[in-house]
């Protein structure tokens, strides 16, 4: 199937989304739709899919112009979007879910189980996935459910498939089976429209790249004829310079001090140390134990043995109260479930975690109060109509913002990064980048788990390798690259 | 845009809109409800069930809900009424009374914690012992002998320049829960345990010291709302406050709060159990 967007336009409420977007999609390839987040990728999909309706500009579908007036229509097509937010209901089973208002049934509108199983037998077969179709959907991991949304394109038999960030929740084991399934795919002759801030990946799946920019076509290029430094330019017009500025912080002595801290079956025997000043980099899996480890320590999650040191005074952690008291921050690896309050207001998530210091007595000075968040805003270039934006309208990268400016002024010595740039585009991920060089810069120690290598080699002066929840060994930044970190990972000796 | 923050307002006063109808119609059917007597006493009714619906509020704040509240009721007025017959001061019954009803909502709010038991069923629980216990403490028959105290009669019947006492406390307790929503940390800690627990948990709030407050908040107002009952019907009864939890979960609904917590405002909350 080949698909030709030209010259779309399309605005909400007098705000020009897209202007003159657009791109053409070829049979049996894999394209990359690349661009900062509101460059308007999502947009130009569900315009493609019949979820919103374009102002101006043609679809041309196979040679035959085209509107389809709901997903509905787009799907009977075959062109199928995979949502970032998987569309599923948990409780009910895969199978309940993958025939969801399309169920076979017999007579008296009676559903016909035994037919039903058969078809997910076949197309799950046909996808190489082992998955029971019995199995209620909350038991699978996100890479199964994400299989499953796959699974329920193909039997509607979609020629088109548009994945948007597929991979943003999984694992690495099992971002590669998705690979292998998307590249099966594209051999049956299926096109894939992949959307996806990951360079990495890109490069290594996609066939041709796309890129959007503020709402308008920028280009597109074939993989094998570009790089990464010209796909940066094509995608913020201008060049970013270094992806990792450059950091001035002097390292000072050791202020955190881990020994043999042990949960049995989740993290064994870890032990490490930070300077003041110091980006410690964690790397490892994913399932590797890192999140756990860096929980415990925040006395979110039990450990069993162990010892925590800062300053070299001994501190126990209970609960996540007394971990900030000890002078500890924590940036969850996931700011929608924990680390913000989505429905409230800028100044309200700033604030909870500073309760103690905008307020005398047990009542908020508003004073007080308003200087923090303004500041707050201000030093971290939080992009927002005022303190009262409610967070859900915020863009990725200053949703994560917002959450370092919650725990910057609990003034941390050490503050724990989870997957601190975790679905921000690339402009604002060079400012968080920035923020974590201040905070080294003024003193903190920062401790990075990331799952993007890169990042890791980039930003830390050491890096920790974890692996299967045992540390598996330091590498200085000189010492430090892809490969000797992948291989600690996954078990091998350097 | 403009349209959108004109339906947000629509949406936000909704219930401040339909009392205002609701005044104005029966005002223009009725003369008699257009007096500031009638008004009076409609806010005199209205503070039984308004006092519980703030409580209440601060529960489903947080996400959780009070069933129990009725029981409570019954209960510490069972408790009052007995201590006064026995000859105890007024005053001090009524205050060991609000004691009581908090330690009361206490233990619902340790079971919703500690217990980790779905509030629906923790107060579910709280409910039934509590209603148990009024009845085999009061040997199922109403405790009416008194006496004669001034104080008594007051609380529920009295006027202060003309306006009865349960609408100044009513007055007054509104002010408070609103200062303590509004203003204090210990409300903020309410509305983000509410919204959000995960990442209020990970922020420092005391997620479970929380949540038992607001119960305990819950037990002390209908407490409160059983004294001003005794006090207008002179004596207390064993099936006192049945359904009330109710009345006051309606109110709070009616005033837009959230029942998934996070959500809602005090003050809308008093428009709701003017509404009722």
């Amino acid at each position: 199937m080949k698909i030709e967007m030209r010259g779309i336009d399309k605005a909400f409420g007098g705000n020009a989304v897209l202007k003159n977007a657009g791109f053409v999609l070829d049979g049996g390839e894999i394209h990359a739709l690349m661009g900062e987040n509101g460059a308007g990728k999502s947009t130009l999909m569900k315009i493609l899919t019949g979820v919103y309706t374009k102002d101006a500009g043609t679809v041309i579908v196979d040679g035959q112009e085209v509107c389809y007036k709901s997903p509905q229509e787009a799907e009977q097509a075959g062109i199928v979007f995979i949502h970032q937010e998987l569309n599923i209901l948990f409780d009910l089973t895969v199978e309940e879910n993958m025939f969801l208002g399309k169920e076979i049934h017999g007579m008296f509108g009676i559903c016909d189980k035994k037919a039903m199983r058969k078809e997910v037998k076949k197309v799950l077969d046909r996808l190489g996935v082992k998955i029971d179709p019995g199995q209620a959907m909350n038991e699978l991991s996100v890479g199964q459910q994400q299989m499953i949304e796959i699974a329920k394109a193909l039997m509607v038999d979609a020629k088109v498939i548009i994945m948007d960030e597929p991979t943003a929740a999984l694992t690495q084991s099992e971002t590669t089976v998705l690979f292998q399934v998307v590249n099966s795919l594209r051999k049956k002759g299926v096109s894939i429209v992949y959307i996806s801030h990951r360079m990495e990946e890109i490069f290594e799946l996609c066939d041709r790249i796309t890129i959007l920019r503020d709402g308008s076509y920028i280009g597109t290029k074939k993989i094998k004829e570009t790089d990464m430094n010209d796909v940066v330019k094509m995608m913020i017009g201008r060049e970013i310079g270094e992806r990792y500025p450059a950091r001035n912080a002097k390292i000072g002595d050791t202020i955190f001090e881990v020994k043999d801290l042990t949960c049995p079956g989740v993290f064994q025997d870890v032990s490490f140390e930070v300077h003041a000043g110091e980006v410690l980099g964690v790397s490892g899996l994913m399932g590797a134990g890192r999140t756990e480890i860096m929980q415990a320590i925040f006395g979110n999650m039990p450990h069993v043995s162990g010892e925590i040191r800062l300053e070299g005074k001994k501190i126990i952690n209970r609960n996540p109260q007394e971990a900030m008291k000890n002078g500890i921050g924590f940036i969850t690896e996931d700011r929608k479930v924990e680390g913000l309050m989505l429905e409230e207001s800028i100044q309200k998530n700033i604030s909870i975690a500073n309760l103690g210091k905008i307020s005398s007595h047990g009542v908020i000075q508003k004073g007080k109060e308003e200087e923090l968040v303004k500041r707050g805003i201000e030093e971290l270039h939080i992009r927002c109509f005022g303190p009262w934006h409610e967070c859900t309208n915020l863009s990725g990268g200053n949703q994560q913002k917002v959450v370092f400016a919650k725990w910057i002024y609990t003034d941390p010595k050490v503050l724990i990064l989870d997957e601190p740039t975790r679905g921000v585009d690339i402009g604002a991920k060079k400012e968080i980048y920035q923020i974590i060089n201040n905070l080294a810069e003024k003193g903190v120690a920062i401790i990075m788990v990331s799952s993007e290598l890169p990042e890791v080699l980039g930003m830390s002066d050491r890096v920790m390798v974890v692996r299967e929840g045992f540390v598996r060994g330091f590498l200085g930044k000189e010492d430090a690259d892809q490969e000797s970190v992948m291989i600690l990972a996954t078990g091998g000796e350097i | 845009m403009e349209n959108k923050k004109a339906s947000n307002y629509i949406q936000e006063l909704g219930a401040l809109i339909a009392l205002a109808l609701l005044v104005l119609v029966i005002g223009i059917i009725s003369p008699e409800f257009r007096t500031v007597g009638n008004f009076l006493s409609l806010l005199r009714q209205s503070s039984i069930n308004g006092f519980i619906a703030f409580g209440m509020t601060c529960v489903i704040l947080t996400g959780g809900i009070d069933l129990s509240v009725g029981s409570v009721l019954a209960l510490t007025t069972a408790f009052c009424a007995d201590f006064i017959s026995k000859g105890m001061p007024v005053g001090l019954a009524m205050l060991l009374a609000l004691l009581i009803g908090t330690a009361f909502g206490t233990i619902s709010g340790i079971l919703v914690t500690k217990g980790r038991l779905q509030p629906f069923i923790a107060t579910l629980i709280t409910m039934t012992v509590y209603r148990g216990l009024t009845m085999i403490f009061m040997d199922g028959k109403p405790i009416s002998n008194l006496g004669d105290s001034f104080f008594l009669k007051v609380v529920g019947k009295g006027n202060f320049f003309g306006i009865p006492i349960p609408v100044i406390l009513f007055l007054i307790i509104f002010a408070a829960f609103f200062f303590i929503l509004e203003k204090t940390t210990f409300g903020r800690r309410i509305y983000a345990t509410g919204s959000n627990w995960k990442s209020a948990k990970l922020a420092g709030v005391n997620i479970d010291l929380t949540k038992i407050a607001v119960y305990a908040i819950s037990g002390c107002m209908a407490a409160l709302s059983g004294l001003i009952l005794l006090s207008r019907l002179s004596s207390a009864q064993p099936n006192l406050g049945e359904g009330y939890e109710l009345d006051a979960i309606a109110a709070v609904a009616l005033g837009g709060t959230s029942m998934n917590g996070g959500r809602g405002r005090i003050w809308k909350t008093f428009v709701g159990v003017l509404i009722k």
